[in-house]
């Protein structure tokens, strides 16, 4: 059941228009709008700040709490939105799956790019947090920012995938996935930093690939930490696995989509 | 242009509902310990059964049958929305299908940005939107509300909008579902000549409806579906013809329930209508202009009989406004029923009624005009939009059509007279 390239070509309008309409919609009917791209990061910063920055003092290697953790929560928030929206797309779009063919690969894969849209507006105000605190981004950002954010919606994606196909029968897959996410977040190096992590266990870092995402973000922009390992690629293979694995489960399952959704 | 093989389709009753994964490991585990019982059998059911037909290129064809006769399975599964269990089916060409209007319109988005996302769905490119956006637009008659949000809309606004954006697709395979039973009956005509453009435009047409005026006007032939399988396919008048007879027949005599019974004085009522040909065999279904009886069975509940009561019958268009009455009492006749009850026949000769369908309410006036009996919408009817002669409907419009009388006088008659 390989990809049918050519045929997910002729729907790349579907795909665009999907990905506008749920960028467009995303804050309409709310009363403060974008500015909930801004303030979400924040008040998550803020807590975080207080409770592990203030309460708990875990070291940073001397970056300031608030940048340390802001720099952490970017990619990871997107990557938790981009994982949440994939996973329930097809059955928040069971109205078009069950009225309309389409290739139905392109419904997570359309839900995982709106999240991109908060990511960037963010970015605006890690730029501001970092001149104010001092920080030059390092050379390296040029080239690490667009592959992290590349690897981390691939990593979505893949999760996206097979968590999308088994939401369409189980509806149990939806009440996990914030346990998921909860978990997967203290398992990356969002609120630490991840030299924390004992060094015998170090490997296990290599299973995350949200922990490369994150300490390749960090380091690019604040040009402290550590930098990106051999490690990574052991991180950069799970990701493609699951991606791979991903692909094939969700084509093996859509054909009956539309009977059980 | 569409070859269909032997397709068919199975649901599995026990699988299609596990919604949770409760219910999987109990399914799991109810397989396990009920090992040798067999699986399948019960839990499964064919929705289609062993479906072949061909459609040539630019051919109209209806597909109709009952409820749950697999018309909606049959469309699913021409539009790739879902494969077939069994069988082969080949396309040759774009399809698209149109099974419900307004397919992922979404409410907070304007009706302008609405138009291109539905347009996107169905399957049209941006720059095709982009050509027919005004046509669109003007079709839709709601030019004023383009950016108000459709959550906004009325429901006609909304289905108007929607099926503006369908009308104009142009694929080279359309695929469509009882789409038409929405919308106001204006609207609904305004579609109907645009489907009827549609399918003289050499474009590959497949349709459900239960509108038989509607498949007899618009079709080329008509695939009859029955418990899943082809029952029939032929000329749309023949087709339609042994549909009327083999499905219809039941519902053209009907028991009155109570609750039909609105007003009455308690001395008889209406026990059953039954509706026919002149010949006297049940039929709910007539060709335009052929004239139909309609018989009510009265049960009289006092043992004396019924004197100088007089009948009368309402005539109910499909939006629920009355169309037309007959009052027997217009006659200048009563009726005197005995003890034991009897039949009523009205003779609805000649039949103006247009295509369409009607409900029926019969009721009788006591010669001081209190209510006997009032039963309502009692039984249905429909006109078909071909006539007896073979000619087909002129689509004209209006619910029933009456002839008049005609003159003319010269013009300058009127001043030049003396």
């Amino acid at each position: 059941m390989p990809i049918n390239f050519r045929e997910l070509w002729d729907y790349r309008e579907l795909f665009l228009i999907l990905v506008w309409r749920d960028v467009s919609v995303r804050y309409k009917q709310s009363m403060l709008g974008v500015l909930w791209a801004i303030l979400a990061p924040l008040i998550t910063m803020t807590i975080f700040t207080v409770i592990f920055g203030r309460v708990a003092k875990i070291p940073t290697n001397g970056i300031p709490y608030p940048i340390f953790s802001f720099s952490g929560l970017l990619p990871w928030l997107f990557f938790a939105q981009a994982l949440q929206v994939s996973s329930a797309s097809m059955v928040a779009e069971r109205n078009l799956i069950t009225k309309v063919y389409f290739p139905r690969i392109i419904l997570p894969a359309a839900a995982t790019l709106a999240p991109l849209v908060d990511f960037l507006i963010a970015c605006l105000i890690l730029g501001a947090m970092m001149v104010y605190y001092g920080f030059v981004p390092t050379w390296h950002a040029l080239y690490l920012i667009p592959l992290c954010v590349l690897w981390a919606l691939a990593t979505a994606l893949g999760v996206g995938f097979w968590l999308g196909a088994l939401n369409v029968y189980f509806r149990d897959v939806k009440m996990i996935i914030p346990f998921l996410i909860q978990v997967w977040m203290f398992a990356s190096p969002v609120v630490y930093p991840a030299s924390l992590f004992p060094q015998k266990w170090q490997w296990l870092y290599g299973l995350n690939p949200m922990a490369g995402v994150i300490e390749g973000f960090r380091w690019a922009m604040l040009g402290q930490g550590v930098a990106p390992g051999p490690v990574v690629l052991a991180s950069v293979l799970v990701s493609v696995l699951l991606l791979g694995g991903g692909v094939y489960f969700f084509r093996r399952m859509e054909r009956s989509f539309a009977d059980v959704v | 242009m569409i070859h269909v093989e032997g397709i068919g389709k199975r649901y599995r009753l026990g699988v299609a509902r596990q919604d949770t994964l409760r219910d999987t490991l109990a399914h799991w585990a109810g397989k396990v310990f009920r090992k040798g019982e067999g699986t399948g059998g019960q839990d499964s059911f064919w929705a289609l059964k062993n479906v072949s037909f061909d459609v040539a290129e630019g051919e109209v064809v209806g597909i109709i049958g009952k409820n749950g006769a697999g018309k909606s399975t049959l469309l699913k599964i021409l539009s790739r929305i879902t494969p077939p269990t069994e069988g082969r089916i080949r396309l040759k060409g774009r399809v698209a299908s149109l099974l419900e209007v307004g397919t992922g319109f979404h409410p907070e988005l304007s009706g302008r940005d609405n138009i291109f996302m539905n347009g996107a769905i169905l399957g049209m490119t941006r720059r095709e939107i982009q050509q027919k956006f005004d046509e669109i637009v003007a079709f839709s008659e709601v030019e004023k509300f383009l950016d108000t949000p459709v959550k906004r809309y009325s429901s006609g606004m909304y289905v108007r909008l929607a099926f503006a954006v369908a009308a104009h697709l142009e694929p080279e395979i359309l695929v469509v579902d009882e789409v038409l039973a929405v919308g106001d009956a204006e609207f609904q005509r305004k579609c109907l000549g645009k489907m009827g453009e549609v399918a003289q435009g050499g474009r590959t047409v497949l349709f459900v409806s239960h509108n038989m005026g509607m498949i007899s006007a618009l079709c080329d032939r008509v695939v009859y579906l029955q418990n899943g399988s082809v029952r029939e396919i032929g000329a749309p008048e023949a087709t339609i013809h042994s549909y009327m007879g083999t499905e219809f027949q039941r519902v053209a005599v009907r028991p009155v329930v109570p609750e039909q019974h609105l007003r009455g004085d308690g001395t008889a009522h209406i026990r059953e209508v039954r509706i026919h040909a002149t010949d006297g065999a049940p039929r709910n279904q007539f060709n335009l202009f052929e004239p139909f009886r309609i018989t009510y069975t009265v049960q009289v509940d006092q043992t004396e009989k019924l004197k100088d009561v007089t009948f009368w019958t309402l005539f109910y268009g499909d939006d629920g406004a009355v169309i037309a009455s007959t009052f027997q009492r217009d006659t200048g006749t009563t009726m005197t029923i005995p003890p034991e009850g009897g039949e009523v026949t009205v003779s609805v000769d000649p039949n103006y009624f247009l295509p369409g369908i009607y409900s029926v309410s019969a009721g009788a006036f006591t010669r001081s005009n209190t209510f006997v009996d009032w039963a309502d919408h009692v039984i249905v009817f429909e006109i078909l939009a071909a006539r007896l002669d073979g000619q087909k409907h002129d689509n004209r419009l209006g619910r029933v059509s009456f002839p008049l009388n005609w003159s003319m006088e010269k013009a300058g008659n009127a001043v030049s007279g003396d």
